[in-house]
């Protein structure tokens, strides 16, 4: 198992409270004062209040559990986490699913993988949906004997695959998410590629994400791609479909590195100052619709972090999904959103400006 | 930081280099406007422009440029390994110019001498 480093919760650090992020973010000191509001900035661009589009991704978070703890982790997700989705609350997404059809389940956690429901939510949703991402950790393929037929499962269930490598080198990947998770990681390429995932006509689609490692934006998803494309197959044989390039957001651990690495301030400037209103339109929450471990809804995974619930007079909780009456409902937006509006974009698809 | 406190760079005046039309305005929008289009992509890359002017920030030893194009480097993709080369690249132009002046040193040693 790769070096885990402690969470917040476990540092018992302030950051670990949702409530603390959230008055940091607003007004942790007179610069991040001095910001405009992202919601005056929508507003000037003509998007506020920020309305929904036609849901066309239902993405589950199944709990905080992770076999890693990478320094970037908006979820301070980590092997001690207890929260875990039941299945009384995996039914009532699959219930969701089946009463109104959602074009694509995206998966994700933590380590998805870890939680004791997992292939059995994965098998019933699959029929339901057109697509079925699961957001693999990679390093979790080869954690041990429990997870070894992970990838002949994905494969049987035409599961989408798309995991992290913040690149094609072991300095940067480790420093972000521990030691030796570059090595595990290639392993775990391998034997993806060899279930035929990214190999010609077996329609298995492996994408890789890319975010930063430390204080600075990601640079275009096309050059980045052709890097991981020519350097993953030469060096080490490995293929994929896609890269998504995602901006490092300010909440949780890397909030906490931004802190104490003295970053903050400026880093929310350079996301303030890279604002595009184009990728303000095109932001994930208007498509994308998240639930939470214990099924509470919220606009994004960011938003679920920091316990930014949805607007009253909204469903709350995934028993009483209603795509009719979220459809209705203003998003929730705060400072953390100028990290998805920054430069080209970015969302868990990657770049949102096309 | 000298002992004084006091320092001739601080960091936070990179953010204020826009401000120099003040002084001038004509000239600062035109050195702006021009400024802008060198580092649009071209013949070369961004990613290769951005490690032309890091090379080059080293070169002129300019403080706020160093940090600028250090962030733009790794902004636009380049790694530590790539940013370091092209410092040597700057290093070892500006060491290759001072050494290929000493064939005039020793084209001149060599008239003076028997």
């Amino acid at each position: 198992m790769p070096t885990a480093l402690p969470t917040l919760k476990r540092q018992q650090s302030p950051l670990a409270d949702a409530a603390y992020q959230r008055e940091l973010l607003e007004q942790g000191s007179e610069r991040l004062r001095e910001l405009p509001r992202f919601s005056a900035r929508l507003a000037e661009s003509g998007l506020s209040p920020l309305r929904p589009l036609a849901l066309q991704v239902l993405q589950v978070n199944v709990g905080k559990r992770c076999n890693q703890t990478c320094k970037h982790c908006h979820v301070d997700a980590g092997p001690e986490r207890d929260e875990q989705m039941d299945r009384p609350t995996f039914a009532a997404c699959l219930d969701a699913l089946r009463r109104f059809g959602v074009d694509t389940l995206d998966v994700t956690g933590g380590a998805p993988e870890m939680n004791p429901h997992f292939r059995w939510f994965v098998e019933q949703a699959r029929p339901l949906v057109r697509q079925l991402l699961v957001r693999c950790n990679l390093t979790i393929l080869v954690a041990g004997k429990r997870f070894l037929e992970l990838p002949a499962f994905y494969r049987a269930q035409r599961v989408h695959v798309v995991s992290s490598l913040p690149y094609y080198e072991a300095k940067f990947t480790d420093r972000q998410r521990g030691e030796g998770v570059f090595e595990r990681s290639l392993k775990a390429l391998r034997l993806l590629n060899a279930e035929g995932y990214a190999q010609p006509g077996t329609g298995l689609e492996l994408d890789l994400v890319y975010n930063p490692a430390g204080a600075f934006l990601p640079a275009s998803q096309a050059a980045l791609e052709a890097d991981f494309k020519r350097e993953l197959k030469s060096r080490h044989g490995i293929d994929f479909d896609r890269l998504y390039v995602l901006t490092n957001l300010p909440i949780s651990r890397f909030l906490e590195y931004l802190e104490r690495s003295g970053n903050l301030e400026d880093y929310l400037e350079r996301l303030v100052s890279a604002y595009n209103p184009a990728a303000a339109e095109g932001v994930m929450c208007r498509t994308t619709l998240s639930v939470g471990w214990d099924g509470t809804l919220y606009d994004c995974d960011f938003n679920q972090m920091l316990e930014l619930g949805l607007v009253p007079d909204t469903p709350q909780h995934i028993r009483d999904f209603d795509p009719a009456a979220l459809a209705r409902r203003a998003i929730r937006t705060g400072q953390h959103c100028y990290g998805c509006t920054a430069g080209a974009g970015s969302s868990c698809g990657g770049e949102t400006v096309r | 930081m000298s002992q004084s406190g006091k320092t001739y760079y601080d960091p936070a005046d990179l953010k204020k280099f826009s401000q120099i039309s003040e002084f001038g305005e004509t000239l600062g929008r035109k050195f702006f406007d021009w400024y802008a289009e060198v580092f649009k992509e071209g013949a070369l890359t961004q990613r290769e422009k951005s490690l032309i002017a890091l090379a080059v920030a080293h070169a002129v030893q300019c403080a706020y440029c160093i940090d600028a194009y250090t962030t733009d480097s790794l902004e636009k993709g380049a790694n530590e390994e790539q940013m370091m080369e092209a410092v040597h690249v700057a290093a070892a132009i500006r060491g290759g110019a001072s050494l290929v002046h000493s064939v005039q040193m020793m084209n001149k040693a060599k008239s003076l001498g028997m």
